[in-house]
């Protein structure tokens, strides 16, 4: 059963638990200036944001068909049957390409390392395998992030929105968002006001490019046989050129 | 010169300040990372290492089998004089590309991974192994100029005889890779400009580098008959210039119509960065276009020189607007490359510059005599066989 978070703004009161709990969990330094820092970095793998009287949180979508695994050339990143996308420091050759293609700029680097890693959130992977709920949302004090089965959570979302259709903006972003994200969330305004990217195509990314990529076999046995006959045909008629040439 | 130094010239001194400051861009490159050589930052991950050294790089070595494709498979004979410059080009070309990369992949060591780590749904990865067998390739069609200088007969007789297949190859891999660095974008819809994003950009890629070929062709033959004091193949060059022209003006029509079919020309009202680098690029590829239609343009070597140069410059404008320019906004942050970045891109280009001087000088580059022996022997018993 895929899991995935549910994240209700309307709930969030900013006190950034789930930052700490993050930062515990993976080992990084947690501070006051690291807390008062309102986005996503190396070190920081979730980041609450203030938006006016409004709170919002950032994390890895964990994309149901993501960008990143597909344009990965190594396979460093991986989506795992239960949801989480997990990334490969093994594999990784640092080319970026995850960061450029990732429409929720999510991957981050490790700028000032000299041999730098990929970082980003990985919704807790080895926690999921083991049933526990993931850092944040055991974090949370208000129940604003929650963790649990895909489909209850959407289930779970519809419900509070047809509950309290006054309190919320009649949506769940990432239900569709490209092709469906791992991370839902619920606001009582349109997502845009919040910080979230609405102009995100509704298709999963990485059928853009397989459009393309599909094709090489074909591009590479029509293309040996075309310049093949090409080359057959023209060298023939070059080689008859000079034999009637030599006769004359 | 007294102490047997070279003499200093103008061109030299500009070498020399370009050489050092790469150098000491690499050096922070080494020790400070990325985060202390680039302006790079997590909503801007490619700056103009990939834009210019790589996206350039391979665009501007396409002459390499644009002409491997129009002598040896289309078996035009006329354009043989420039077909080894065009290859020795795409040699270094590719090279200095992988170089560029060095300094781009955060653990260089590990640029071979691809090749191991299979992922197929990855662009990057074809374009990797893409590379990789193209270079190859091109090093086995650069092999015959060393040979001949050295008169090793055996194996150009050997190189000879996979020649065919070879210069297939070497097209096929080209035709993917040039494609594919316009697939590599097709991932980014909602962050790549309108006026660039489109379904068809591997095609644009692939068609503008066939041009971009042939005007490097014309660009580099110029030269080098400056720097060697040769006779310029005007005649030869004047048809190429022809057939340039021809090959823009499909590229410019498919251009038109893909963005009238996607309804973008309202963006060129907007006054914005984008609308005029976009027309910046436009008009460096429509005006030596047009002017090349006219025959006395195509005669005069300065005026077709000239024509080469801006398409050369204007599908450097576009690959770069493609992956700099375009995904700025998208990005929501402004990149300006930082002094370093610039070093290290000028210094590869000034090393391109040098090394292709050097071996033009002393391997047979521009006169493919050789060659033409062997094959004509070749022919000579062969030839028996051939029913008329």
């Amino acid at each position: 059963m895929p899991k995935a978070i549910l994240y209700d703004s309307t709930l969030c009161i900013g006190c950034k638990a789930c930052e700490s709990g993050c930062a515990e969990r993976w080992g990084l330094p947690y501070n006051d200036k690291i807390a008062s820092e309102e986005k996503i970095s190396a070190h920081k793998l979730t980041a609450v944001e203030t938006h006016g009287e409004r709170f919002s949180r950032r994390l890895c979508m964990n994309c149901l068909q993501p960008a990143c695994v597909s344009v990965c050339p190594v396979g460093a990143l991986q989506k795992t049957a239960l949801g989480p996308v997990t990334y490969d420091g093994e594999k990784c050759m640092g080319c970026r390409y995850c960061m450029q293609a990732c429409p929720f700029q999510v991957p981050t680097y490790e700028w000032e390392k000299r041999l730098p890693l990929v970082r980003k959130c990985d919704m807790c992977s080895e926690r999921q395998h083991h049933g526990k709920q993931t850092a944040c949302a055991d974090a949370c004090p208000v129940g604003a992030t929650i963790n649990g089965d895909r489909d209850s959570l959407v289930a779970e979302a519809r419900s509070r929105i047809a509950k309290e259709p006054g309190k919320y903006y009649d949506r769940i972003y990432g239900l569709a968002e490209v092709g469906g994200t791992s991370v839902l969330y619920l606001s009582a305004v349109p997502f845009e006001q919040i910080g979230l990217r609405t102009n995100v195509p509704m298709e999963a990314l990485p059928e853009t490019t397989w459009r393309v990529l599909e094709l090489v076999p074909d591009v590479v046995s029509t293309g040996t046989v075309l310049l093949g006959g090409i080359w057959w045909i023209t060298n023939r008629r070059a080689e008859v050129a000079k034999k009637e040439g030599r006769r004359k | 010169m007294k102490w047997g130094l070279p003499k200093i010239t103008v061109w030299r001194t500009i070498f020399a300040a370009i050489l050092l400051s790469g150098l000491y861009a690499t050096y922070l490159r080494l020790m400070y990372g990325l985060g202390g050589s680039t302006n790079l930052s997590d909503q801007f991950p490619w700056g103009i290492w990939v834009g210019f050294d790589v996206m350039c790089g391979v665009a501007l070595a396409a002459g390499g089998f644009t002409l491997v494709a129009m002598v040896h498979i289309f078996n035009i004979e006329q354009y043989k004089p420039v077909l080894r410059p065009a290859i020795l080009t795409a040699f270094l070309g590719y090279l200095l590309v992988v170089v560029g990369l060095m300094f781009d992949l955060g653990r260089p060591y590990r640029v071979w991974h691809p090749l191991v780590m299979w992922n197929p749904h990855s662009v990057m990865f074809e374009v990797g192994w893409c590379v990789t067998l193209y270079t190859t390739v091109l090093f086995l069609e650069f092999l015959p100029m060393v040979f001949e200088q050295f008169g090793w007969h055996k194996p150009l007789e050997w190189i000879h005889k996979i020649s065919v297949p070879l210069m297939i190859l070497g097209v096929l891999l080209s035709t993917l890779h040039q494609s594919s660095l316009g697939s590599l974008f097709l991932i980014v819809p909602e962050k790549l400009y309108p006026l660039w994003y489109t379904p068809i950009l591997p095609l644009l890629f692939w068609v503008s580098a066939i041009a971009v070929g042939l005007a490097m062709t014309i660009f580099e033959s110029w030269h080098s008959s400056r720097a060697f004091g040769r006779a310029l193949e005007l005649p030869l060059l004047a048809s190429l210039g022809r057939v340039l022209a021809v090959v823009m003006s499909v590229y410019l029509w498919i251009r038109w119509l893909d963005m009238s079919h996607r309804h973008v020309f309202n963006l060129l009202t907007l006054n914005r960065t984008e609308t005029w680098l976009f027309g910046l690029e436009i008009a460096l590829m429509v005006v030596p276009t047009v002017l090349l239609y006219q025959a006395k343009v195509r005669l005069s070597p300065g005026a077709l020189y000239a024509c080469a140069v801006m398409v050369v410059f204007g599908i450097m404008t576009n690959r770069m607007n493609v992956g700099i320019t375009g995904m700025e906004a998208g990005s929501g942050t402004h990149y300006i490359p930082k002094w370093s970045e610039l070093a290290v891109t000028l210094s590869i280009v000034a090393v391109g510059f040098a090394v292709f001087h050097f071996v033009a000088q002393n391997f047979p580059v521009f006169e493919a005599h050789g060659e033409e022996t062997v094959l004509e022997e070749q022919e000579e018993t062969e030839g028996d066989s051939v029913a008329v």
